[in-house]
């Protein structure tokens, strides 16, 4: 039951929040900050009372900590089947706290329609929740799909407009018509993975378990791998099917960026880890180079694009896609040691762009502008926001001791073994990185000032969540073994599912050493 | 005592920390009370472990947890202290004890002492890291992280964009040789499984024999990443930019500590560059090249941090000869003495450029050598220790055993370019000294200069001059066991060579004082017109490094940004859209509302229908 009260948690908040709107602005924050709160506290209390520990070798025993399942429309064999593994619960971890600091940065920065905004911003969580809970891959597609809408009302209601005009309707239509149009396509290689089982069998079923093992032909295969493939990576976003992003980013209201950089294009490589691997392993291996080179091109056209950039959000937004040109390399490379990197790395881009995300709200707050050419010698002026923002960028561009570096360089010498070229070039991207990363100091902070007064200080609220996000992007960075135990079963899963015979020999005599 | 260990950079650390959380509130004394203090305690710390050390010479390891622990992938946070790192160890933190000390007076009165302290805290505190490391993505942590200090510090003085750029520069420059280490690393761990660095050096040669290809790439890697960090050929154009930054900077980053972290690295993993014949040779080769290049270029600098910094350049050069020629204990007893006369030399010229209310342009200043004594009795014994004066100076004693062990290895070339450096170093160091001290003051600025007052101003100066004499020489590093012994070869040519050399430094500076003083006016007009010019204008621009990466590299590059920058790959996606639209406007056109219309079309729909069929049957 605890899976179904995670899911329905932030629902019901939601639905709360909406309705005590007419009692003023302050209670529906409460309201929402609470209930996330209690998400993240149950998630804990999960993490706490359960074993996620390396299960044993050749174990056929479940790999899940905890299931629930009941039947919903048996004709089709649909259940609402829910189940958690450690790396469902780091990111369920990690939703709970984006969701209370999305919460906590729009304190001021809403002012219209409190109650429904937060009702949008805790629906979106249910559904990524749902996302990682789900496998019923009816109902992964349903969470998958119902988180869109309440982003859509969260970006055309709430947005700013941007710079060119762009229009922040447009931009939510966009994000709308992108993952809708990529969503049909993972419909399409679900209803085929279905009638597949079904020729096989028989029978109907839309059972994680069941779907994995029916036996398809080669080409075939490789046709519903792609369609996950690509519903995925318009989510993660992998380059060419990026165009989004930038424009949600910078329309979006902080908390929108927040949830969509944090947790968002997370469910993307959730999605590649739980079901595109496991159930397409021969097709995702001779797919591999391909995806990877995807990578490598995302890394470099995200860093050259974001030093293009004149708004800061876009900037970032541009960031995120060259860091998830790591996660995607990472996931096809499909060592431990990589797809641990790549959790390591969700997880410290999660925090990262979150923080870059916070500060520009912060600024666009004090200057009322995104345009960094208006920006500049902003270091006297800002007190303690430039402070942080240097660590964030420090974060982003990788700098060893933080969560960033750890989940860059697991990805790499991670991937070294299986595709050495691949890592040597979008080792490359690292000077990159640094090139925008340090261009934005340079823009924003550096130079000379071009007012003197100086901008109101960070308040004890901004502050508390910087600091936060700073202490947590640290302790992963210098302390992530409980986070890699936590998520090293389910990892080693993919592994061993994703199948690479050479490499799960390396595993095993690591596991007897 | 194990204890001890950590110590010497948590407390940096802790004062990085105390500094960056106060939030203004601490004054300029309290940062730098608190600043100096916590560098000071761990040079305390550091004095036990030396004192510990010298008693009983063993490697000690604590290892305060496990990093990472994924499969073999198994880096702890784990410290390693043998002599090498000791030697390295006592430099920064007695040298950056002495530092810390002097900036308390150069800063006084600027804004923001807290950021200044906090970043050379953690500066320290990675410094220390790097060193200690038993692993190198430990090392490769603290090699990031002062870096990233060094970027922070050049940066200092923000509301000039031009420092904010120079900073910019170093940070991507020594990231470019980072990547190269970065890769070294991926290699060196699929191939031996580990980055511990005692089980490297052990696997490495059960695995390789010499000159085999893989460990000569993977030296050629670490290589990489030494040359950016030691600003050597062709990764050295960051450096003489760096010096935006606050003079005490200079001494601790750009000429005591950091940029001698290449030396380090080769030094530290010489096992593997012992395999690698090949590379090695090729380190010798670029320090002989640069410490040439660099030497050339501090002769037609006009700012006295500028002859400084290729002066350090071309002193690393002398470093990575030494490693080239086999002679790490060379190399890392002249990164010893060079720090104890370079930062001499960095902290007089501070002393001057706040005593001439910041002028550093030697056009503009001279006729000092009264006003400022100590100023100048500091580049009087940093100058003859960095052109070696014989038997007197620390500089004497380590350039020339780098000097003859190069001889002892063979290396006749790599001797001759030391030769004709140490000849250059003479020259441009007398010229620096003739230019800021002697003659006429040549602006209000130096007319009007004031002595620094005060014991930060004193107590560094005089403890670092002490230094770069000979006494400095009789601190010996103790190498023995970690690095290989020393070439040995005859006493005779050994003397031979050392007279050799004092005659080469000496006549350096006799031809030196003969241009400057006696010949000035010919020099001039040599200088301002024809051959003459364009060479002091080449050699002013340190050969033209920074114009070709500019063409070739950087304006490339932003020339694809600016072609990109709208989304290309977007727009195209762009064009469903438009099709989208096109059709909608086609389409609604036929909704003319005309029956007529509707009926010819219908008429004509049927028809075409009927034709296909038709002709297709």
């Amino acid at each position: 039951m605890t899976l179904v009260g995670l899911i329905v948690i932030p629902f019901l908040g939601g639905l709360l929040c909406w309705l005590a709107e007419r009692r003023g602005d302050r209670l529906p924050r409460w309201i929402a900050l609470g209930t996330m709160a209690l998400e993240l506290l149950l998630t804990l209390g999960v993490w706490l009372s359960h074993d996620f520990s390396l299960p044993s070798p050749g174990g056929e025993a479940s790999t899940w900590a905890m299931e629930w399942r009941v039947p919903w429309i048996p004709r089709f064999g649909i259940e609402v089947h829910l189940a958690l593994d450690g790396l469902s619960l780091v990111l369920i971890a990690l939703t709970g706290f984006l969701g209370m600091l999305a919460v906590l940065c729009s304190w001021r920065e809403i002012v219209r329609r409190v109650g429904f905004f937060h009702l949008n911003l805790l629906w979106i969580l249910g559904g990524v929740v749902g996302v990682f809970l789900a496998i019923d891959l009816f109902l992964f597609f349903f969470f998958w799909e119902m988180m869109l809408v309440p982003m859509y009302f969260l970006i055309a209601l709430w947005g700013h407009s941007g710079s060119e005009g762009r229009t922040r309707i447009r931009a939510a239509t966009k994000f709308f018509i992108y993952t809708q149009a990529s969503g049909l396509l993972m419909l399409v290689s679900i209803l085929g993975l279905v009638f597949a089982h079904h020729a096989a069998t028989g029978e109907y079923s839309f059972s994680y378990d069941a779907l994995r093992d029916v036996t398809l032909s080669e080409p075939v295969a490789m046709w519903l791998m792609l369609g996950f493939f690509i519903a995925f990576a318009v989510k993660l976003p992998v380059v060419p099917l990026h165009g989004w992003l930038p424009d949600a980013h910078a329309q979006a209201p902080t908390a929108g960026s927040v949830d969509l950089a944090g947790i968002l294009l997370k469910t993307a490589a959730y999605g590649m880890l739980r079901f595109a691997l496991p159930f397409f392993p021969e097709a995702s291996q001779a797919f591999a180079p391909v995806a990877m080179a995807l990578g490598v091109v995302g890394i470099f056209y995200g860093a050259v694009l974001a030093c293009g950039q004149n708004d800061i959000k876009r900037l970032v937004a541009y960031t995120s896609i060259s860091h998830m040109g790591f996660v995607l390399i990472g996931i096809y490379a499909g060592t431990s040691l990589a797809l641990q990197g790549v959790v390591m790395l969700m997880v410290a881009h999660a925090f990262s762009a979150a923080g870059l995300f916070i500060l520009s709200g912060q600024l666009y707050e004090r200057l009322h502008t995104r345009d960094m050419r208006e920006m500049g010698g902003l270091w006297g002026r800002a007190g303690g926001l430039s402070g942080f923002t240097l660590c964030f960028v420090a974060a982003s561009l990788g700098l060893p001791g933080t969560a960033n570096f750890l989940g860059e360089f697991m990805v790499l010498f991670g991937s070294f073994s299986v595709a050495p070229w691949t890592v040597v070039i979008a080792s490359g991207g690292l000077v990159l990185a640094a090139v925008y990363s340090l261009l934005l100091m340079q823009r924003v902070h550096f130079g000379p000032p071009k007012d003197s007064a100086p901008l109101a200080d960070l308040d004890g609220r901004e502050y508390g969540m910087l600091l936060g996000l700073l202490a947590l992007v640290l302790l992963f960075g210098l302390y992530p073994q409980p986070l890699l135990d936590t998520t090293g079963a389910a990892m080693s899963e993919v592994q061993r599912l994703f199948g690479n015979t050479e490499l799960l020999d390396a595993t095993l005599t690591w596991e007897a050493s | 005592m194990s204890f001890l260990l950590p110590l010497t950079f948590l407390l940096p650390l802790a004062g990085t920390l105390l500094l960056s959380l106060s939030r203004g509130r601490l004054g300029e004394r309290a940062s730098a009370a608190i600043g100096t203090a916590s560098v000071g305690l761990s040079a305390l710390a550091t004095a036990a472990l030396i004192a510990g050390y010298l008693e009983a010479p063993e490697r000690q390891v604590v290892t305060l947890w496990t990093w990472v622990s994924v499969g073999d992938f198994q880096p702890t946070l784990g410290l390693a202290l043998d002599g090498l790192s000791l030697t390295l160890l006592g430099v920064i933190t007695g040298v950056g004890l002495l530092i810390h000390l002097f900036a308390a007076w150069y800063m006084r009165g600027e804004s923001g002492i807290t950021r200044f302290y906090a970043y050379m805290n953690l500066f320290v505190f990675s410094m220390v890291l790097l060193v200690l490391g038993d692993n190198l993505l430990l090392l490769f942590l603290g090699w990031e992280g002062v870096g990233l200090c060094s970027y922070l510090l050049i940066g200092y003085y923000y509301r000039t964009a031009a420092n904010g750029w120079a900073a910019f520069k170093a940070f991507i420059v020594t990231r470019v040789g980072d990547v190269f280490l970065a890769i070294g690393l991926f290699l060196l761990f699929r191939e031996l499984g580990t980055l511990n660095i005692a089980q490297l050096l052990e696997r490495a040669p059960q695995l390789w024999a010499e000159g085999a290809p893989t460990v000569e790439l993977a030296a050629l890697l670490l290589l990489g990443g030494a040359l950016g960090k030691s600003a050597q050929l062709p990764l050295h154009t960051w450096l003489a930019d760096a010096m935006a930054g606050p003079t005490p900077v200079s001494a601790l980053i750009h000429a005591a500590t950091m940029v001698t972290a290449g030396v380090y690295l080769i030094a530290r993993m010489h096992e593997l560059f012992l395999l690698a014949p090949d590379v090695l040779l090729l380190t010798g080769v670029i320090g002989a090249l640069t410490l040439l290049a660099a030497g050339f270029a501090a002769l037609a600098q006009t700012d006295i941090k500028r002859v400084l910094a290729y002066s350090t350049m071309s002193q690393i050069g002398y470093m990575f000869l030494a490693l080239g020629a086999g002679a790490f204990d060379a190399a890392i007893f002249h990164l010893m003495t060079h720090a104890f006369f370079k930062a001499l030399l960095f902290l007089s010229a501070g002393a001057v450029i706040v005593s001439c209310h910041h002028e550093q342009d030697m056009r503009r200043l001279g006729g000092l050598w009264r006003k400022l004594p100590l100023a100048y009795a500091g580049f009087v014994v940093g100058g003859a220790a960095l052109a070696a004066l014989p038997l007197v100076t620390a500089g004497f004693y380590s350039k020339d055993e780098i000097l003859w062990q190069a001889l002892a290895a063979g290396h006749g070339g790599l001797l001759v370019a030391g030769l004709v450096g140490a000849f250059l170093t003479s020259i441009y160091t007398l010229r620096l000294i003739i230019k800021t001290f002697h003659g006429e003051a040549k602006s209000d600025n130096a007319r009007h200069a004031e002595a620094g007052q005060g014991l930060a101003h004193g107590v560094p100066l005089i403890v670092l001059m002490v230094l770069s004499t000979f006494l400095g020489a009789w601190l010996t590093p103790p190498l023995a066991g970690v690095l290989p012994d020393p070439h040995e070869g005859s006493a005779g040519w050994h003397t031979a060579l050392e007279i050799v050399a004092s005659l080469v430094a000496l006549g350096g500076l006799a031809l030196a004082a003969w241009l400057f003083l006696r010949r000035r006016k010919w020099l001039a007009e040599q200088t301002s017109q024809g051959w003459g010019a364009r060479l002091w204008r080449w050699w002013h621009h340190a050969w033209g490094f920074d114009t070709a990466y500019d063409r070739g590299l950087v304006r490339p590059y932003w020339r694809t940004v600016h072609a990109l920058r709208s989304d290309r790959v977007d727009g195209l996606f762009g064009l469903v859209a438009i099709m989208v639209r096109m059709t909608h406007l086609g389409l609604s056109w036929t909704q003319t509302g005309k029956l007529r219309f509707y009926g010819l079309s219908m008429v004509g729909g049927a028809t075409l229908v009927i034709l296909v069929l038709a002709l297709v049957r």
